[in-house]
Parts: structure tokens; sequence; C-alpha cells
């Protein structure tokens, strides 16, 4: 089945930009993977609603949206973010399968989570198809410099030696946030978006016929397409 | 009028006959004995279809269980299952250290294990691998007790070979109870009157705990592959659900009852919240939740599909302690020990509004089934919206519970009062005298002696009034009911008697805001 999250604040901002509105929305498929505590959901929580605030660790994964526009196309993020505590580690799988965009996250300011990352990657190059999947690899808390134990060489050369793409981000301050963002949509989009059977198109109304949707929907607030 | 009904009720209490309630019954209940007879009782279903289990064995549900989880669905599940196992089995390269201080629950641990007040605490909790390592430790860390958890291992083998199973040892005021539970071992320990009955009963919701994270299955696959484990790896980042299951046991009546208790509702509003997600179903949605805060708002569950007050426990801890459910939608494999130790369910859960209490819980049998159930809860919105039924429930958010003031019923201070037959209960706010954290500890740990008495299993006592300095007491348990007062201290047996004929009245006068009359299924 299709999925939809229609969302009142999204669909109303589309429709007031009707003039430079592009023509199509394609779903982006994107992963957040990790040690636990490198600070995915706070980048997810960055990406998606540009704000920062301690939270817990998360359980299972959580799903968010967000919609970028490039100037002739739209981009629907769908963000997987995924549990880094061990006892997750067998269904992270079912989350990353058919990624479009991975992000591989680490802490810069423990090397045991580069040293992670590592290991995550090893386990994705399992299972993914070269050219279907875009890699990032994030040194994430770079505001910690202070306590820098993975140089942005190190991230640098890992990146290269594999064949990824490599920035380092802070979510505490939003620094390099929305240049990752953007930068993962181009690439996304330069790499499969053209491509046959690369991403597929995002229907606003799924659903149209079954669910008459009311403007005056008390839930708009929870909707979770991003600006 | 209301004394000579006092009278009435006053000379039946001894005898425990059931003339005085017979008043209350109402159109409903038309049984000889209305409100004792299981399944008319204040707050009992309208049909006879109790949500949750409490008639069936837990092995019955297990044996059920097998076939309910979808087993047959998915065949190569257990290839699978068993490479996903062989990951967390084997040793990794890098072993990941247990990373407590990331947390923002953080739990200050760091307390020396040879001090007064780790020795002082009221109660402490360990668990261990039948190897004899440590698991959980409520106070201190882990590693510094690993000698003491070893004793008691070597305790619990020592008395195993000799074919008895240690149950409890009591000394210097020290009452210490042992659970075994393969593959794990349950000490609790504690310094207050808690009966040896009910630490037992704290340390199965532990266990129970425990295998909600991994189910029993890769436990037991685990510790058979490397009997030397070391589990806290798999439960790193966990410790603080088991440490706020632990403060629930202290202080949730649910816990105690076996019952949860419910958002003050009308009936026609939670009829349509009810019915609302009754019709957002799909193939393998077995329950559909939804809570404010610790409450729960309405619950549809498959037909034939009980969920167990445990589990639904367990998801409340879940839902509780964590706010990483705050942000989009989350989706997690979720045990339910009580439906089946073997396999996860997988839970959609979301709020329905960024800071609102609402919650929305629907567990589906498949992995694979994250937007069907995002689509479930879609539709469950757009029917709620259209039919106006969400503002009534805001509104009832504004007051979730009452206060003793609007009982009306001077001389009684609190209560408890469990609906046998649909496991429910309802209790008010409490009042004034016991609003320190202490003060309602203590009221809860009277409450908890009650039910000791009440559930004493060679002698159980069905009615028990106490006269005590700071508060008198009274329990009563009938077929359908259980009940538990709190009255000042200078009130009367008497009065005591009167108020409860009141508080039934009263409770039946409001069940259908405080109950959840009319169940539903998919
Ligand atoms: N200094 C600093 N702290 C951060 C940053 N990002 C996240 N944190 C903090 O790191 C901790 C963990 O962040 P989360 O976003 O929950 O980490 P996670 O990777 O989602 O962890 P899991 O969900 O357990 O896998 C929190 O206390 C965050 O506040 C950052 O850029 N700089
Ligand atoms: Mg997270």
């Amino acid at each position: 089945m299709g999925e939809q999250l229609p969302s009142v604040p999204g669909r109303a901002q589309l429709h007031s930009d009707t003039l430079n509105r592009p023509v199509q929305t394609l779903r982006v498929k994107m992963v957040l993977l990790g040690s636990s505590g490198v600070g995915k959901s706070s980048l997810a929580l960055r990406f998606v609603k540009n704000e920062f605030r301690s939270t817990s660790p998360t359980i299972g994964c959580a799903y968010l949206t967000r919609v970028v526009h490039l100037s002739n196309v739209s981009l629907r993020f769908e963000i997987w973010d995924t549990a880094g505590q061990e006892k997750f580690h067998s269904v992270t799988p079912l989350y990353y399968r058919g990624a479009h965009a991975v992000l591989l996250v680490y802490d810069i300011s423990k090397r045991k989570t580069f040293v992670r990352a590592q290991l995550w990657l090893r386990e994705l190059e399992k299972h993914y198809i070269p050219g279907s999947t875009v890699i990032w690899l994030v040194g994430n808390k770079e505001d910690l410099a202070q306590n820098r134990q993975v140089s942005v060489q190190e991230g640098e050369r890992l990146a290269s030696d594999r064949g990824l793409f490599f920035m380092e981000t802070s979510a505490l301050s939003g620094d390099q946030i929305s240049e990752l963002l953007l930068a993962v949509a181009h690439r996304v989009y330069e790499c499969l978006g053209t491509q046959q059977g690369g991403l597929s198109e995002w229907e606003e109304y799924p659903f149209i016929d079954l669910h008459h949707r009311d403007t005056s929907n008390p839930f708009s607030s929870c909707c979770k397409v991003g600006p | 009028g209301m004394d000579e009904e006092a009278q009435t009720a006053h000379v039946s209490w001894d005898k425990a006959t059931l003339a005085p309630v017979d008043r209350l019954r109402s159109d409903r209940a038309d049984s000889p004995t209305p409100g004792l007879v299981e399944g008319t009782e204040p707050g009992a279903a309208v049909q006879k279809s109790a949500m949750f289990v409490h008639a069936q064995s837990f092995e019955d549900l297990t044996a059920e269980a097998e076939k309910a989880t979808g087993k047959e669905e998915n065949p190569d599940e257990s290839g699978e299952c068993a490479e996903e196992l062989q990951v967390l089995v084997g040793e990794k390269n890098i072993e990941e250290q247990h990373n407590r201080d990331g947390s923002p629950q953080g739990r200050t641990k760091e307390e020396d294990v040879s001090s007064e007040t780790w020795r002082s605490h009221r109660k402490h909790v360990f668990v261990l691998s039948e190897a004899g390592k440590p698991i959980y430790t409520r106070y201190g860390t882990e590693e510094a007790l690993s000698s003491t958890m070893g004793v008691m291992m070597a305790l619990v083998s020592f008395v195993e070979a000799d074919k008895n199973i240690i149950r409890s040892v009591h000394a210097d005021g020290c009452k210490v109870v042992f659970l075994a539970k393969s593959p794990l071992v349950l000490v609790g320990v504690t310094q207050t009157c808690q009966s040896e009955k009910e630490l037992l009963r704290e340390l199965h919701y532990i266990y129970y705990q425990i295998v909600s994270l991994l189910t029993l299955t890769q436990l037991n696959h685990i510790f058979q592959h490397k009997q030397n484990y070391d589990l806290r790896r798999l439960l790193a980042g966990s410790e603080y659900l088991t440490d706020n299951l632990l403060h629930r046991l202290e202080r949730d009546p649910g816990l105690l009852l076996s019952a949860v208790t419910c958002l003050p509702l009308a009936n026609s509003a939670r009829d349509v919240v009810s019915s609302s997600l009754q019709a957002a179903k799909a193939k393998n949605l077995v329950f559909s939740i939804l809570l404010a805060g610790d409450r729960l708002v309405t619950l549809v569950r498959k037909k034939d599909q009980f969920l167990h007050h445990i589990d639904l426990h367990l998801v409340f801890n879940l839902v509780g302690s964590s706010s990483s459910f705050r942000e989009g939608e989350g989706w997690t494999p979720i045990c339910l020990p009580k439906f089946n130790t073997a396999g996860f369910f997988h839970a959609h859960i979301s709020y329905l509004e960024p800071a609102s209490e609402l919650c929305l819980i629907l567990v589906s049998t498949d992995r694979e089934d994250f937007f069907n159930m995002s689509d479930c809860k879609q539709r469950f919105l757009e029917r709620l919206s259209k039919r106006s039924a969400y503002q009534a429930l805001k509104e009832a958010l504004k007051c979730p519970s009452y206060s003793m003031e609007q009982v009306g019923i001077p001389e009684l201070r609190h209560f408890l009062y469990k609906s046998k037959s649909s496991g429910l209960y309802t209790s008010p706010e409490f009042p004034f005298v016991y609003q320190s954290d202490e003060e309602q500890e203590r009221l809860m740990g009277l409450y908890q002696e009650l039910h000791s008495h009440l559930h004493y299993p060679t002698r159980p006592l069905r009615f028990y009034y106490r006269c005590g300095e700071t508060e008198n007491l009274l329990a009563w348990v009938t077929n359908g009911f259980e009940l538990y007062l709190c009255f000042s201290p200078l009130s009367t047996k008497a009065l005591a008697v009167s108020a409860v004929n009141k508080l039934l009245k009263w409770i039946r006068k409001e069940e259908d805001r405080l109950f959840i009359l009319c169940p539903l299924t998919y």
C-alpha cells in the first residue's frame, strides 16, 4: 500500500507557492545509522524543524518527513532515524533496505563511534547496490572540537577510500545542517532522479476519493512535512 | 435516607451479605446480587466482552499465542531469526562501551556500594544470569556488585542442588526474595514490611520488562550459546525502563491491582473515539490503544485476542519513560510477554499532536506494516475530527482526574476501586494530607498491605478493617470488585460502612464516565 502523510501546512504551503511550485515531487528514502548517542535524532530534528532539544535514545526507529525544494524539482525526504542501541541492531536492516541516501553518523569526540561507523559500512556494503544509494559519512558534534578524537583528515580519508561523501556537522549549533541536507538532495537527484526506476513520484492525495479532507483539520499541527 | 442505609449496611457487614448493595442495582444489573457477581459490578462492561485477559492462565495463553503471532505466515522467519541472533551473540570486533552518561536520563549510579547510603535504600533489586553475571542493579553499578551477585547465585545453586528452590531469606530486619526464571535470576531485598508475595510479584514485573525488550527465545538462545554472556550489552540504554518500572511499582495502584485506569470521558465521546479506532483497522492490526498519559482512553482489539494488564503496563512504562516518540512516528519491535514470550509484535507509536498527552499505539504482527499503520492512524484522525469528538477529548484532558470533594463523602480520604470483570480501576487524586511523595508512597504501602491480606495464599480475607494512628483502613473483596478505602483516624467502623455504600452508589452513577463500558473489537 502506498504511504500517505498528507499534511495541511505542507499542502497549504505548496498551494500558496503555486507560482514557483515545481512540477514534480519525488520521494527520497533517507536512513540515519550510527552508534547510540552520536546525535542521529538531533540531526533529524534539525532537518525537520530546525530545532535542537535533548531527547531520549530512540526506541526502534522514528519516521519523519521534510520536503526540500530544488530549482526544478521537490524532494520529499522520508527519514528513518534508527536506534543505535545494540538490541535493535537485528531490525536495522529492515530500515535501510531500499534507501536512496544513508547518513552514517559518528561523534567526532568519541573514537569508538567512528570505528562503529566502519562496521555499519561493512554491513551496508553487503546489501546495497552501487549506484543506487548515496552514502554520507557525517562527523557530528563538531562543536566539541576541543575534545576531538577523530580528525577531519581521518574522516575525509575514510570517505574517499570507500567512495562516500563527507561532512562534519553540529546538531547543537545547527552548523552545516541545511548545507548537508541540500548537498544530499542535489546528489541524490543527480544520481537517481533521472535514472529509470530511481525515485518514485509522490502523489499528494493518494487517497483523495476515500479520504475527503476537511480544511479545519484539528490535527494540522501534528503534520510532519517541513518548510 | 442515608442513615437508614448505613444501618442496614452495618448489620450486613460482618456476615458480608450482599443486601445493602442491592439498592445500587441499576437497570442493567438484574442479577439477584448485583454488584457482587462478576460482570454486574459498577464498571463492568455492558456486553460480556472484557478487554483484558484475566480468567485464562498464562499457559493457556502462550499456547494460543503461537498461532496468533502469525508464525505460519512467515515460514522463513526462523532462519532469518537465527541469523539475527548470530549477529547479536557473535563477538564483535569492537565492544561497544555502555554509554550510560550518553542518555539524557543517565542514572546517577556512581554510588559507593559499601556505603551506608547504599545499604539503607529501602528496596534493592538485582538481576543476574544463571552463571552469576550481573545484569541489573537498582542502585550502584553492576560491576561493583559482581561479587555480591556471585554470592547470591551461589546461594541459589546451593539450595537448588538440594532440590529445594530457594524462595526467601529473612535476616536482620531484611527480607531477601529470589525468583529463578531461567535464564535469569531475580533478587529483591527489602527492609520494609512488604510481604514476600508482593515482592515476588514485583520481581515478576521486572522479569517481564526484560523479556519485553528481548523475547524469551532470544534470551534462551543467547545463554545457550554463551553461558557467560554479558547481557548488559543488549540492555545498555534500557536500564531506565527498569528503574522507572520499579518507581511505578511503588506508586501506581494499577500495578498493585492488576488493572488499568481510564481517562474520565463522557460515554458518548468515548464511544466515538472507540468506533473511529475500530473503523481504522488493517489486516495484521491486533491492538489499537489510545493513551492519555498513564490513562487509557480506549482499547480496541482483534476478536479473540486479549491483552494482559501486565503487557499493557509494560507499554505504559515504555511510552511514559521515553520522549523518543515525541518526534515523528515511532516504529519498534516489542514483545508482549504475557501474550507470547517467543516473538515480537511491531508497534506504531505516535502522539496525536506534538505537545499532546494523547498517544496512539497500533500493534501489528507484521514488521513490514509501518505504512499500513501510519495509514490507520490517518484514517482514525480523520474520522475523529469529522465527528468532532476530538474537541470533547481535549476538554476531558483538562481534568484527567477527580478530587474527593467531587465524590462528596467527607469521612473518606481516598480509595481504590477495581471492577474485576473489566480489569479497570478508579481512584481519586491524593487529598491534601497525602501531598508529599513520602506520604503518597506510605499510603500506597498501606494499600499493598491490605492487598496482601485479601490475597493471602492460604487464608485470603474478604473483608478487613484496621484502625491506625494516622488513618483507618478498610478493604473488601467480592466476586465483582475489590475496594480499598482510607479514612481519617477519627472515623468509626459504622461510618466507614456507610461510606462504602455511598461510594458504590457514586461509582455506579459515574461509571459510564470512569470506565469503558463498551469495549470494541475489529
Ligand atoms: N555537543 C553536542 N551534543 C549533541 C549534538 N547532537 C546531539 N547531541 C547530544 O547527544 C546526545 C544524544 O543525541 P541523540 O540525537 O539522542 O543521539 P542518537 O544518535 O539519536 O542516539 P540513539 O537514538 O540512541 O541511537 C543528546 O544528549 C544530544 O543532546 C551536537 O551536535 N553537539
Ligand atoms: Mg535517536
